[in-house]
């Protein structure tokens, strides 16, 4: 249970420190975003399934993503099954992480191009900038964001996964283009720029180990296998 | 003779645009161009599975300020959608590639294919007809034999012209995956045509049986970690040819080495580059188009930020790289999530293979002198943009502050992408393919 107003904090991984002041999120770990991408890549391989011929390259490419995550996390040894008490969180606290990821960088405009630092060995994918496909940075856009987020955190409690459609049939769409996003769904094509705000948090209910992540993937390639 | 000069000795002009203005319909949306060997024909082809050729009017000898306008000559319905019922999946009308045979009399012939059928389209010109026939009256009605008295000869009368399409092939069932490339032979006799896993070779003549010289698809479908992105024949050797992979691999293969070319002669590819090494790293590195240059000695290939030119005897690198639009290699995670780092931009060579031309965002598009090592962006819009203006160069200002006239990354627009471009195998004028719109640019002449 994700309750509406509840202020995100980061409560995970204590070796990140990244417990910031209640309220304002610190700036998303590697491993945060590792997980965000691993989340985005495995949404975006199920709504391959949904369209009616799934692009091979652009799922091959996806596929491969995943699985040098999935090996990355492995050599971490943060390729793991989540503890049960946590699983309800778990999953939406990674929703949350994906939203940071693409939320607009306004705070980030000062900083130009100039490299974050990397907080791991590896390289990881950098927060972009600011995001001028997602939402605008006004605060209306923000307020109008959050409601339509806890929508679909409600929703997806509730509804299976088939009824994509559904989770954005209340959301404002001011922010983005609501027929966008739908024929994206369902034509295949990519969409406009209101789409990856949502993408993400359209998966279906998130799966409460890790281990099952691996297991969708599976199944995803079942999927394409049959294809 | 095309490109003398480089790309940024010559001031671009705009010429003509062709599609609606306001038209946001699907079926619009142009998914290849192509000239004509001789360029006096320019072909596009659409989402809605039409055939679109313009022809280049000829030049009017005194007022010889502009090169001839491209006209509307020939539309066709090319493919129309189909129903797989075996997979209960739609194959769509889109036309993928178009590629002009060369001329051998009067008509043009080019083949068209969309995700699963390649067609041989003749196009032929009829300016006369026959009239003054015993049996038929004008309109065709049959006349009572009975009422004819005397006997006459029908004579060719002109007409106004008529330009018809014909499929005279049609080449069907041979690509279990979606077909992204077809290159005509150099001995005018075969063609292949490749989708993401195999490629076959066609005889023009031949539409019941195709060879499979290449097959890439594993015994076990959960191991596919590399698909073929695009193949072609080498210009001048008939037994050679090229494919890319979502990897950034190229493979040269000669097909008289065996019948199934899967081992190949020669395999480009350049090593990664471990300071620019992220979790895209292999997205972005996945070929979208390869070219070979009209020497036969150069192949271009285009990955998502870069262009780059290998020499056919060197493997391990190319010879040259020049960046697109490398502001957009710290946007990677946004653009995977709009799904933008899957656009497969196309690139193209000028005649003299000095000069080379490929599509970015924003409806820009960019060139690259070989020789001058300058490089020039420009942009395809219908603002300020009369015959004979002459392009005003574009500039992205990844960082810091903005210049006046420049454009930062975060105002370009990703929706106008211009994947498909050409260059007339001649002269200076260029064919640039926005979303549903085509633009023809010419360089300026005094």
């Amino acid at each position: 249970m994700f309750a509406r107003g509840l202020k995100r904090k980061s409560t995970e991984d204590a070796e990140d420190g990244d417990g910031g002041v209640a309220g304002v999120p610190a700036a998303p770990s590697y491993t945060l975003q590792r997980q965000s991408l691993l989340d985005m890549s495995l949404v975006k391989l199920q709504l391959c399934h949904m369209l009616v011929e799934p692009n091979l390259c652009r799922s091959v490419l996806i596929a491969n993503t995943v699985r040098q995550i999935q090996e990355e996390m492995t050599q971490d040894g943060t390729w793991r099954v989540v503890a049960p008490q946590a699983a309800g969180r778990a999953p939406l606290d990674r929703l949350v992480s994906t939203e940071i990821l693409c939320r607009s960088g306004r705070e980030q405009e000062g900083e130009g191009d100039g490299p974050l630092p990397d907080p791991a060995p590896g390289q990881a994918p950098r927060r972009p900038q600011s995001s001028p496909w997602g939402l605008d940075g006004s605060r209306e856009g923000r307020g109008g964001f959050q409601k339509s987020l806890d929508h679909i955190f409600e929703t997806l409690e509730n509804k299976t996964p088939g009824s994509v459609e559904e989770l954005f049939s209340d959301v404002d769409s001011s922010y983005y283009d609501l027929d966008a996003v739908l024929t994206g769904m369902v034509g295949g094509a990519p969409s406009g720029p209101g789409l990856p705000a949502f993408a993400p948090a359209a998966a279906a209910p998130p799966s409460s180990t890790c281990r099952s992540d691996l297991g969708e993937l599976e199944h995803a390639v079942e999927i394409l296998v049959e294809t | 003779m095309g490109g003398a000069g480089g790309g940024n000795d010559i001031q671009w002009c705009f010429s003509q645009v062709k599609g609606a203005v306001d038209d946001d319909v699907a079926e619009d949306i142009i998914s290849t161009v192509e000239f004509n060997h001789s360029g006096e024909l320019l072909a596009t082809g659409d989402k809605g599975g039409r055939v679109v050729i313009f022809q280049q009017e000829q030049e009017n000898k005194i007022q010889s300020h502009s090169r001839g306008e491209y006209n509307v000559y020939s539309t066709f319905q090319s493919h129309e959608p189909e129903f797989d019922y075996l997979k209960s999946l739609e194959i769509e009308e889109k036309i993928n590639k178009i590629r002009w045979l060369p001329q051998k009399n009067a008509a043009q012939f080019l083949l068209s294919t969309n995700d699963k059928t390649i067609k041989l389209w003749k196009i032929s010109e009829r300016d006369k007809r026959p009239e003054g026939y015993n049996l038929k009256e004008e309109d065709g009605r049959y006349r009572d034999p009975t009422t004819v008295t005397t006997l006459r000869v029908p004579v060719f009368r002109p007409m106004d012209l008529m330009v018809e399409a014909s499929p005279r092939r049609i080449f069907a069932n041979a690509h279990t995956y979606h077909i992204n490339s077809i290159s005509i032979n150099s001995d005018y006799e075969t063609y292949l045509s490749a989708d993401d896993l195999r490629i076959n070779l066609w005889h023009l003549e031949i539409t019941d049986r195709s060879f499979n010289i290449v097959d890439i698809k594993p015994a076990n479908m959960e191991e596919l970690t590399e698909v073929i992105t695009a193949a072609e024949f080498h210009p001048n050797s008939c037994n050679t040819f090229v494919y890319s992979s979502s990897k950034g691999t190229i493979r040269l293969c000669d097909m008289r080495a065996s019948a199934l070319c899967d081992r190949h002669s020669k395999l480009f590819e350049e090593p990664e580059d471990p300071s620019n090494r992220s979790f895209f790293s292999e997205i972005i590195s996945s070929i979208s188009d390869v070219k070979f240059s009209h020497s036969g000695r150069y192949m271009m290939t285009r990955d998502y930020l870069s262009v780059k030119i290998w020499d056919l005897n060197m493997e391990n690198r190319p010879v040259e790289t020049y960046q697109v639009h490398e502001y957009l290699r710290s946007k990677l995670c946004s653009l995977y999530e709009n799904d933008c780092i899957f656009d497969k931009f196309e690139c193209c060579w000028n005649g003299s293979d000095s000069v080379v031309m490929t599509g970015s965002y924003n409806n820009f598009f960019r060139m690259f002198d070989r020789n001058t090592k300058r490089d020039i962006t420009l942009e395809a819009s219908r603002e300020n943009n009369k015959p004979r203006t002459v392009l005003k160069p574009r500039k992205v200002c990844a960082s810091g502050k903005r210049k006046k006239d420049e454009i930062s990354v975060d105002s370009l627009d990703f929706n106008k992408k211009i994947l498909h471009t050409a260059w007339h195998p001649k002269e200076n004028i260029i064919a640039v393919a926005t979303t549903n719109n085509l633009y023809i640019f010419q360089d300026k002449v005094n």
